[in-house]
């Protein structure tokens, strides 16, 4: 039977304290006070949708170099970098997934991440192998809105195949209606809303209980029976309306996260089916629902390896290590929501040559080089002639993925001088556990968070945007790796 | 080994504009400045030079490309201009050039001219530059104070310094500095400064400060050769001739091989020694009377202290401390302010270095003139401590 074989989340480091942006706002709406509770994940200024899939798909597959059972991948979100261009695509090259992965973007309304997931599940039953649904979404709203305090930014990753499942799928149902609760029109950087109470009332209170009761009848499963109901919604009270009506358990309604991370749109209905999974046991059953344009929703049955099998971090892990942000500027600044002084070093042009790109694209994407076959020599980027000072081997390299090694700070700087979003702008020279070293940006690192034999992992970021022509630039980073910095010292203590 | 350049070829003039922030002069001026002492010292017409070499680092702004900006400055008498360009040691390359040509019997004088019109961006700092198109794809977004401070971090952890104490061995650097360019008429910046001031400027790129970092100065140095059978026979006495002309450039081992430790320049390392052997110096922390080196930053200087075989490695920081390279120190460094203070127009360095050399040599250094010096030594660096050209030049009194 066709069921999740993995999962992952991802939910970044900063967390905008809703205070302090509520405070910055209550002079021009005061209604912002009355939200102005908890917290909500924001990006780094150098995380995107795909970036964030790129983690969340981190964290389901984890950390060894065959990936080979992926065949297919569905990505949904409705903030892609790109209209067109595959953006699916470019999350199958940082993963180095296979040339024969079929990709395929889902977008275009709020439920597109569990559309990916839909669509994962169908490839899978249609037997191509294991497919891997991935979400990211990074919110973008205007200043002082009430979608700037709902919102989040997060990623989730869920794996299906027929072998080996964590929760088998076992029911489905959807409809469409062209219910337009709000639109975003092609080009424009916002949403445009409607009122809540209609949502409400006419939207997830009259199309989502339908779609469940037909899922369950679908999985022949009775709505007593269900264990965990995930519907995101940011409206009180909404979820457990919905539950009620469809004759769900009270006490089966997931918290939507909103606390810690916000609403991540397209991605919030994947992100809490991966947090709920983390605590699942054997046999319990999930139905996961999300509204947009209609509703789809999806019955899983938890098997006995829920139990045992785990993520590399979950999305509780990712919410373990975050860090309060106060600085609402910084929030402006991240999100382009106000026009800040540069200076003439941001002026340099960021045109990307694709010819270049694509003749290095798996140095680029995938942080791919090279390994000698000769004397094992391992170096960034792969090269015909070897670096090794002793045997400058010649077409003896192999592809060799760095993406996944551990690696530590040999050198550093924070540079004041150099443009930087987020300055000062660190970076330094890597070295990798089993050989190579790469000279790289560091993000995600404030001053003092680093010195010489810090511990990184790599993160797919944002490398740089072209402005002028509208191509975003991405590229391998290191990030301080603070659970081998903790384990390291837990194993010297 | 080849038979190396030592005492074939002789310095007969060298020149070098005022550096600085020279609102009013292009690199023409520039160039003029720096052509015309050195043409006034040689005591040569146009007509007998037979060839030049022209170095000057970034396209984007400034000079141009090709031959023709000096030749058209100088209105050379349409003789060979060959355009050098190899980072920050471009000064040397053209140098080196130049003397190649006379030892080779191609020319009999030959004429190397430097330059770089920095001050023509609208900001402070070098112009953000053009990497091609691989680089800034995958390349950290820094500057060259933010490259050159990776050095620190290695130097450290390497040799258990603790920040502070290097903090205040790269704050004498700078100190030391100043207090020698300040007796320079032609440096940039000729202001005293205190290791107070120092310590507490502001934060460049960690752990540098505004007073570890370089002048970006305009400016423009020249030098004539000649044979010195040639040189005689013009006239000249107590000759200064080349002793040893090194360049090393780094084959991406610092940057892709894990044998380097990130803490000096491997590069230098190699060309030292080369210079010592072509010079027929043994002990270059005895034999070398002084020295002009590549302090872009006060990092930089302290770690080639050590590259250059004068201080052991891992007690440079020390002997800049204890006040070895300073002016009343055994071997006197950047006596002229060095690029710290007389200044850093990038394609002019290498050939402002020998200047300074040269005037130490003949005696003729004014307030800031050396006793007795036989052999100087410059050292001139471009690119980052990962990825670097580096030339170790040594030139001194003919038979020393």
């Amino acid at each position: 039977m066709v069921g999740i074989t993995g999962y992952g989340g991802y939910v970044p480091r900063l967390r905008l304290q809703r205070a302090a942006a509520a405070k910055a706002n209550a002079w021009l709406n005061p209604g912002l006070m009355g939200k102005s509770k908890g917290e909500r994940a924001m990006a780094n200024w150098d995380e995107d949708a795909i970036t964030m899939a790129v983690e969340a798909a981190r964290d389901a597959l984890g950390t060894g170099d065959d990936r080979s059972r992926v065949k297919a991948l569905f990505f949904g979100t409705t903030t892609a970098a790109f209209s067109d261009r595959l953006n699916a695509g470019i999350i199958q090259a940082a993963l180095t997934l296979e040339p024969d992965t079929a990709c395929f973007d889902v977008t275009g309304t709020q439920r597109a991440g569990l559309s990916a997931l839909a669509n994962a599940l169908n490839a899978a039953k249609a037997g191509v192998g294991e497919a891997l649904a991935v979400t990211g979404e990074r919110r973008k709203a205007r200043a002082a809105s009430a979608q700037e305090m709902d919102g989040g930014d997060a990623g989730a990753a869920i794996l299906v195949g027929t072998k080996d499942t964590l929760a088998d799928h076992i029911g489905s149902a959807v409809t469409t209606a062209d219910f337009v609760d709000h639109f975003r029109g092609s080009g424009e950087e916002f949403d445009y809303a409607w009122e809540e109470r209609w949502i409400r009332d006419e939207g997830f209170a009259k199309i989502v209980p339908p779609v469940i009761k037909a899922a369950l009848a679908n999985a022949k499963i009775e709505a007593a029976a269900v264990d965990v109901f995930i519907l995101p919604t940011t409206f009180k009270g909404v979820a457990e309306s919905v539950a009620k009506k469809a004759g769900l358990k009270p006490e089966s309604v997931k918290d939507q996260l909103g606390a810690q991370v916000g609403d991540s749109g397209a991605a919030h209905a994947l992100v809490l089916l991966a947090h709920a999974l983390e605590t699942a046991k054997a046999g319990q059953v999930i139905v996961v629902a999300q509204f947009g344009q209609g509703c789809e929703a999806h019955v899983f049955k938890t098997t006995r390896k829920i139990e045992s099998w785990k993520p590399e971090r979950g999305v509780s892990g990712w919410l373990a290590d975050g860090k309060q942000e106060t600085n609402y500027m910084k929030w402006l600044v991240f999100n382009g929501l106000v026009e800040w002084e540069k200076g003439m070093r941001a002026e340099k042009d960021n045109k990307t040559a694709l010819t270049t790109l694509y003749r290095n694209n798996d140095m680029i994407l995938g942080l791919v080089g090279g390994r000698c076959t000769e004397t094992g020599t391992v170096q960034f980027p792969r090269t015909r002639i070897s670096v090794n000072p002793n045997n400058a081997a010649v077409d003896t390299q192999e592809p060799y993925k760095f993406a996944e090694k551990p690696a530590s700070i040999l050198s550093w700087s924070a540079d004041n001088l150099t443009y930087a979003m987020s300055p000062p702008n660190h970076y330094g020279m890597m070295v990798f556990d089993g050989g190579g070293r790469i000279f790289m940006d560091i993000t995600d690192v404030d001053p003092g968070d680093v010195d010489s034999g810090t511990p990184v992992r790599m993160v797919f970021r944002v490398k740089e945007w072209d402005d002028r022509r509208g191509f975003t630039r991405y590229f391998w980073k290191a990030q301080p790796d603070k659970r081998r910095k903790a384990s390291a010292k837990a194993a010297a203590e | 080994m080849a038979a190396g350049i030592r005492d074939k070829v002789a310095i007969i003039g060298m020149g070098c504009s005022k550096f600085g922030e020279r609102w009013d002069a292009g690199p023409d001026d520039l160039m003029v400045e720096a052509y015309l002492e050195a043409m006034g010292e040689a005591g040569i017409e146009p007509s007998q030079l037979d060839a030049a070499w022209f170095s000057t680092h970034i396209d984007e702004i400034g000079t141009g490309k090709g031959g023709t900006p000096m030749s058209l400055a100088l209105r050379l008498p349409n003789i060979a201009v060959t355009r050098v360009e190899n980072f920050c040691a471009s000064g040397s390359e053209a140098f080196r050039g130049a003397v190649y040509a006379v030892a080779a019997g191609a020319a009999d004088i030959a004429v190397a001219v430097g330059v770089e019109k920095l001050k023509d961006t609208g900001y402070g700092g070098l112009p953000v530059g053009n990497m091609g198109t691989l680089i800034p794809q995958t390349s950290p977004n820094g500057s060259a104070p933010g490259n050159f401070a990776q050095l620190a971090s290695a130097y450290r952890t390497k040799h258990g310094v603790s920040k502070e104490d290097l903090k205040r061995a790269i704050a004498h650097v700078s100190v030391k500095s100043h207090a020698n360019g300040s007796k320079n008429p032609k440096a940039h910046l000729r202001n005293v400064v205190t290791e107070e001031q120092v310590l507490n400027a502001p934060m460049i790129a960690e752990p540098l400060g505004l007073f570890d970092c370089c002048g970006v100065s305009d400016g423009a140095a020249a030098a004539i050769v000649t044979t010195p059978e040639i040189a005689a026979a013009l006239g000249h006495k107590d000759l200064v001739t080349v002793k040893a002309l090194q360049l090393s450039v780094s084959n991406g081992l610092e940057s892709q091989h894990n044998s380097w430790d990130g803490s000096y320049f491997h590069t230098a390392r190699i060309a030292a020694k080369k210079a010592y052997k072509e010079a027929g110096v043994e002990k270059p922390r005895e034999q070398i009377s002084m020295i002009e080196v590549h302090d872009c930053f006060s990092i930089t200087e302290l770690v080639t202290m050590e590259d250059l075989f004068i201080s052991e490695e891992g007690k440079g920081w020390s002997d800049v401390l204890n006040g070895f390279y300073d002016a009343d120190g055994k071997v006197p460094c950047q006596i002229d302010g060095g690029l710290k203070c007389f200044g850093h127009p990038i394609g002019a360095s290498g050939l402002r270095m020998l200047y300074e050399m040269y005037l130490q040599l003949k005696g003729r250094a004014g307030d800031r003139q050396l006793a007795n010096p036989k052999l100087g030594l410059t050292h001139n660096l471009g690119g980052s401590p990962s990825t670097n050209v580096c030339s170790v030049a040594i030139i001194g009194q003919q038979g020393a």
